[in-house]
């Protein structure tokens, strides 16, 4: 790197690196310079004036947001020249701003508010009349009022430049300019709500959070996104016991400001009118409400009778509940001596892990994604199913030019960026990788992201293949809800002479099957007609509707606990709320256990993790990160992988799509209202 | 074919086969010297070519006047990205009418300089991008460039000389804004018409981010003559700094309005009195625009100066892209800043927001001005909005915009004061103002 830069700013004798920007050299300083139009990570726009400074030897004031800073440049930031021009900037962008600032969403979180506040007048010396524009639905998450737009083009870009959709542009001119989808009169993109976020004013509303409350009425809790797997933090706007919104612009967590529409809005399926709020016993045949006690009362009793009696118990865990939960079901398992135990394999995880045995450094973080010099996707389609790594690939891209490989069954969206793609059917997708080995080799380092069709042998093949290549390489499993990762980690896998979850689902002299926050019988029958089935879930299923018990279980937003990403990164879930009459899972196996008089040591989540982070390979990982709100990465596994060898057989992705998440996305309203119009996996 | 017939005070250089039966056509150009510079200029090396230009000192003639020498030398030419040839046939500045009695009555001579510039830079494809509004002129391009073509004038080899070259039209949709030459590349690419973060300019960064060569039609017209008869010989038709002929474009109070070609430094009273034959009706001259309507105007007092870039900008104003308009005692002076406002605010792309929500308050100050609701301090508020925009907006639109109304405010106030003062307000408006 060249030598520094010295320049004077506001009478400070100041250094950057050659080519910063006068405003973010400002802004390292400690000096604010205001913008509406400039928006770290997305292209230079120099559309709002509002960063014009003052520049000695400068005929004009100039913009700071496309200004390098120039040996012995002497810059005022607040000089009574700018600071008038910033007024007059203002008081020319309120001609046509309606001042319906008590009713506007935006109110109190507004960028506009907080400058007219700082250097605005008291008092508009416009008499015209102003161009109303009537308030636009584009759909069911998108509404735009036109007349608050200030046109700074954040929304455009974040659509075309972060999320790759394109889905906004600008039709007429002059005043009469305005944000349009470029379908015309809908939005068909990815719903993702980062238009409405980005918007400094209130322009942009979702069809969520529109008109609820005020800002700062609201509590702010920050926890982990129950959908897929990728971990991204998720702020909720929680009042009154009920969450009014989802956003991160704190870029709080992992995932920055990044959120899709399931992070943002698809936390409604907790007031669904579906919930459960009461257990369910099979009385003549249906399922009626009882109270907890009986119902927990009749769950330990027939269960301490199977036990006695040395019936099969089989335990199907879930893919979404904490690593507390998980890892004191397996104990509980242990405790009444099941080997039965499993949880969906949605990606071979455990034949990774084996394979990179004794590699530090092997397994990548979404940061690294952002990073790394090149990333070879692999039978994944990431803008459908993990939005957030896909989001950091396209921005690597952007911004540092990393190279992208995609091995894929049908076009996906990150083939536009992508320095080679490849079609290759499920199964084949490895003697398609092997012919980018050159350049692969001469990419620099290099991130491994594979689906669910790369497992067991296939897989083993890829790492060696990879190996070969010489290049440093890290891998990401993808894994398909919140704590797929987790589920495997805690154990909840077959013990010795263990039956699968399938298996289970085919025997017809299981005597008991507990299904914990899953639904297998979504897809599959239940060969024991016998059995006493107990489900603990959220809403009816199908397994619950099969069930003799059902207890209504608390969701991810009603908890805390850890949980891991498909990266294996570790992070803290903050409670919400509470929901009545449902229970958190671990409170459930704690009373169920209470009632079989067994004892599984403390049931609260943070002794739980102490205990996983004693016992739990890998799981020795820094406290204070994670009580910070955190993301702490596994360690690697050196050997004794359990399950590796019989994994492979029973991975099976979910095939959720970007507006699906399993049988939680049929209970969320935003989910099943917005059209399907990426369509699908790999569009065509 | 539209133009005047030719007066003996011009000097004609560009015009020069203005008259001649089928001057639009290729024989025509071909019997009159045409694209003898082209063969002289393939003779000269890149160097020569660019430091005969520099010695003309030929100056942009779109209206920003910036040598065309120095702006052709700032062309990497080692770059290995491909090189681009772009016309500035966009002709919008109210006032202006010059490029398309250029290209309507000698396309050729369009053809012919483009292909110098592309000599001097190693191009290989160029284009003319066509202002919307004059869709004949595209016609009438599109055959002068196909005959270009079966004469071997463009495309492969041209000529037997090695050189290769294509070009065509390009019709803009109707925006000012895209005679501002990043918003006219921006167009060029089909994408909107906005102008473009500078640096980088064009001769780096121009057409497809590839190094770029982006004149006005008069500016290559000037080319072919200076190859032929010398930098110098050209030059010293104009004033020192700004070398050769231009054209004028005169219109307004005058009794033979139309365009001349007049050498730099041609003052401005022989201009009127002479080519315009004099005040229409023999009224008071009261103001001029002297270089399309975003220069600042002068008063009748201001208007004994030779037209060449330093004497204007001494009286404060350009001489722009030579519209010149020359107002009598008649004008309405609040009606004619109006007027140039509702121009503005149509044409305001709306990228920045000083000249976006500016003009459009402007307009409809102005408008009740005009109809004489207001105060005094409306008119102070006038010239204040007009100030804010200046020097503030993303692209010269907003300068374009405020420098006229500044001056028209500064100079004839009084005429605001009267139209505020000459109306008794209608009940209903009287709380308004």
């Amino acid at each position: 790197m060249s030598d520094l830069v010295k320049f004077t700013l506001d009478g400070r004798e100041l250094q950057a690196a050659p080519g910063t920007l006068v405003i973010d050299a400002a802004k390292k300083a400690g000096i604010e310079i205001p913008a509406f139009c400039y928006y770290e990570g997305l292209s230079l726009q120099a559309a709002c004036r509002m960063c014009l400074v003052e520049v000695k030897g400068a005929p004009k004031l100039l913009a700071a947001c496309t200004l390098p800073v120039a040996e012995n440049m002497v810059i005022e930031t607040e000089s009574p020249t700018v600071v008038d021009a910033r007024k007059f900037t203002l008081e020319f962008l309120l001609t046509n701003h309606p001042l319906d600032c008590p009713v506007c969403d935006k109110g109190g979180e507004c960028e506009l508010q907080d400058m007219v506040f700082r250097y605005g007048a008291g008092e508009s010396r416009f008499t015209e009349i102003k161009h109303h524009v009537d308030e636009k639905q584009w759909s069911p998450v998108v509404f735009f009022d036109a007349p608050r737009c200030i046109l700074c083009y954040r929304c455009v870009r974040i659509c075309d430049e972060g999320m790759g959709v394109k889905a906004l542009g600008v039709t007429n001119r002059g005043a009469y300019s305005e944000i349009t989808p470029n379908m015309g009169s809908h939005l068909e993109c990815d719903e993702c709500g980062a238009c409405i976020d980005i918007c400094p004013v209130g322009a942009l509303t979702s069809g969520i959070y529109r008109y609820q409350t005020r800002p700062w009425e609201m509590d702010h809790v920050g926890t982990i996104c129950t959908h897929c797997g990728d971990g991204c933090k998720t702020t909720l706007g929680v009042r009154n016991n009920e969450i009014i919104r989802g956003n991160n612009r704190d870029r709080s967590g992992i995932n920055g400001e990044f959120l899709c529409i399931k992070g943002r809005y698809a936390f409604d399926f907790i007031n669904h009118p579906d919930r459960l709020q009461s257990p369910l016993m099979r009385v003549n045949g249906k399922l009626e409400e009882v109270s907890w006690s009986k119902a927990l009362v009749a769950v330990a009793q027939k269960f301490s009778e199977i036990k006695a009696a040395s019936g099969k118990i089989g335990i199907i865990g879930s893919n979404r509940t904490s690593n507390e939960e998980n890892f004191y079901l397996r104990k509980f398992a242990q405790a009444i001596g099941t080997p039965h135990l499993d949880h969906r394999r949605t990606g071979d995880i455990a034949t990774l892990l084996d394979a990179l045995s004794g590699r530090a450094d092997a397994l990548a973080t979404a940061e690294d994604l952002y990073t790394a010099q090149s990333v070879l996707v692999v039978g994944a389609d990431l803008a459908q199913q993990h939005p957030f790594l896909a989001f950091q690939m396209r921005a690597n891209w952007r911004h540092h030019q990393s190279r992208t490989f995609v091995v894929t069954q049908g076009p996906v969206r990150e083939d536009a960026f992508a320095t080679r793609n490849l079609r290759a059917e499920p199964g084949q997708e490895i003697d398609a990788v092997t012919t980018l080995a050159d350049d692969l080799k001469s990419s620099g380092d290099l991130i491994v992201v594979f689906g669910d069709s790369i497992r067991g042998d296939s897989l083993r093949k890829l790492v060696s293949f990879i190996a070969s290549l010489g290049v440093p390489a890290k891998y990401i499993c993808l894994l398909d809800y919140s704590n797929s990762r987790g589920a495997f980690d805690m154990g909840l896998i077959p013990g010795d002479g263990g039956m699968s979850a399938p298996e289970m689902l085919a025997a017809s002299d299981l005597d008991a099957l507990w299904v914990v926050g899953a639904n297998p019988l979504a897809d599959a029958a239940l060969a024991s007609q016998n059995a006493f089935v107990v489900v603990q879930d959220l809403f009816l299923t199908e397994t619950a509707q099969r069930a003799d018990i059902v207890l209504p279980a608390a969701s991810a937003y009603e908890k805390t606990g850890t949980v891991t990403n498909t990266c294996g990164q570790v992070q803290r879930l903050s409670k919400a709320l509470n929901v009545m009459g449902a229970k958190p899972d671990l409170d459930i196996f704690h009373l169920i256990a209470r009632g079989m008089r067994l004892d599984l040591g403390p049931a609260q989540p943070d002794k739980i993790f102490s205990e996983i982070r004693a016992t739990v390979k890998g799981y020795d990982i820094p406290l204070p990160v994670i009580a910070t709100g955190g993301a702490a990465l596994t360690n690697p596994v050196n050997g004794n992988v359990p399950h590796a060898a019989a994994s492979a057989a029973l991975v099976r992705g979910s095939r959720d799509t970007l507006f699906t998440s399993g049988t939680l996305g049929r209970y969320s309203p935003i989910l099943s209202k917005v059209m399907e119009a990426p369509g699908g996996l790999y569009r065509k | 074919m539209l133009f005047n017939p030719p007066h003996p005070a011009e000097t004609k250089v560009l015009t020069r086969r203005f008259g001649l039966p089928n001057s639009e056509s290729i024989d025509t150009y071909l019997a009159n010297d045409g694209y003898k510079a082209f063969l002289k200029a393939r003779e000269m090396s890149q160097e020569q070519i660019i430091e005969e230009v520099k010695l003309s000192s030929l100056r942009g003639r779109g209206g920003a006047g910036f040598p065309t020498g120095m702006k052709w030398s700032f062309v990497p030419r080692t770059s290995p990205k491909p090189k681009y040839i772009v016309v500035n046939a966009d002709e919008s500045e109210p006032g202006t009418c010059k490029d398309r009695v250029l290209m309507e009555n000698d396309p050729h001579g369009l053809i012919e300089g483009v292909l110098i510039a592309a000599l001097s830079i190693g191009a290989h494809r160029g284009w003319v991008y066509i202002r919307g509004e004059y869709r004949y002129l595209i016609d009438i391009m599109d055959r002068a460039i196909e005959e270009a073509y079966k004469h071997g004038y463009l495309g492969k080899n041209i000529r037997g000389t090695g050189f290769d070259f294509d070009f065509s039209t390009h019709t803009g949709a109707g925006a000012y804004e895209c005679g501002e030459e990043s918003a006219l590349l921006e167009s060029l690419e089909g994408k909107r018409g906005i102008p473009r973060i500078r640096p980088p300019f064009p001769a780096v960064s121009g057409a497809f981010q590839c190094p770029t060569i982006l004149n006005n039609v008069e500016t290559y017209y000037a080319v072919p003559p200076i190859i032929l008869n010398g930098g110098k010989w050209y030059a010293d038709l104009g004033v020192p700094k700004a070398g050769g002929t231009r054209m004028l474009c005169l219109s307004g109070h005058v009794n033979t309005p139309g365009v001349y070609e007049i050498p730099l430094g041609f003052p401005m009273m022989r201009a009127i009195n002479e080519l315009g034959g004099g005040m229409l009706n023999g009224n008071k001259l009261k103001a001029v625009v002297p270089g399309g309507s975003s220069c600042p105007l002068l008063r009748a007092e201001e208007c004994d100066i030779n037209m060449d870039y330093d004497s204007l900008a001494k009286v404060k104003s350009m001489l722009g892209s030579g519209g010149m308009v020359v107002l009598d005692e008649t004008t309405d002076m609040v009606k004619f800043a109006l007027r140039i406002m509702r121009f503005y605010q149509h044409e305001s792309c709306g990228w920045c927001i000083p000249c976006r929500e500016g003009t459009l308050w402007l307009k409809k100050l102005l408008t009740r001005l005009d109809a004489g609701v207001g105060s005094s301090s409306d008119i102070s508020l006038v010239g204040e909005l007009a100030k804010n925009m200046f020097g503030r907006t993303f692209c010269p639109l907003g300068d374009a915009a405020a420098m006229p109304t500044m001056s028209i405010i500064e100079k004839f106030r009084d005429e605001f004061e009267a139209r505020l003062a000459g109306v008794t307000l209608p009940p209903e408006l009287v709380s308004i103002a």
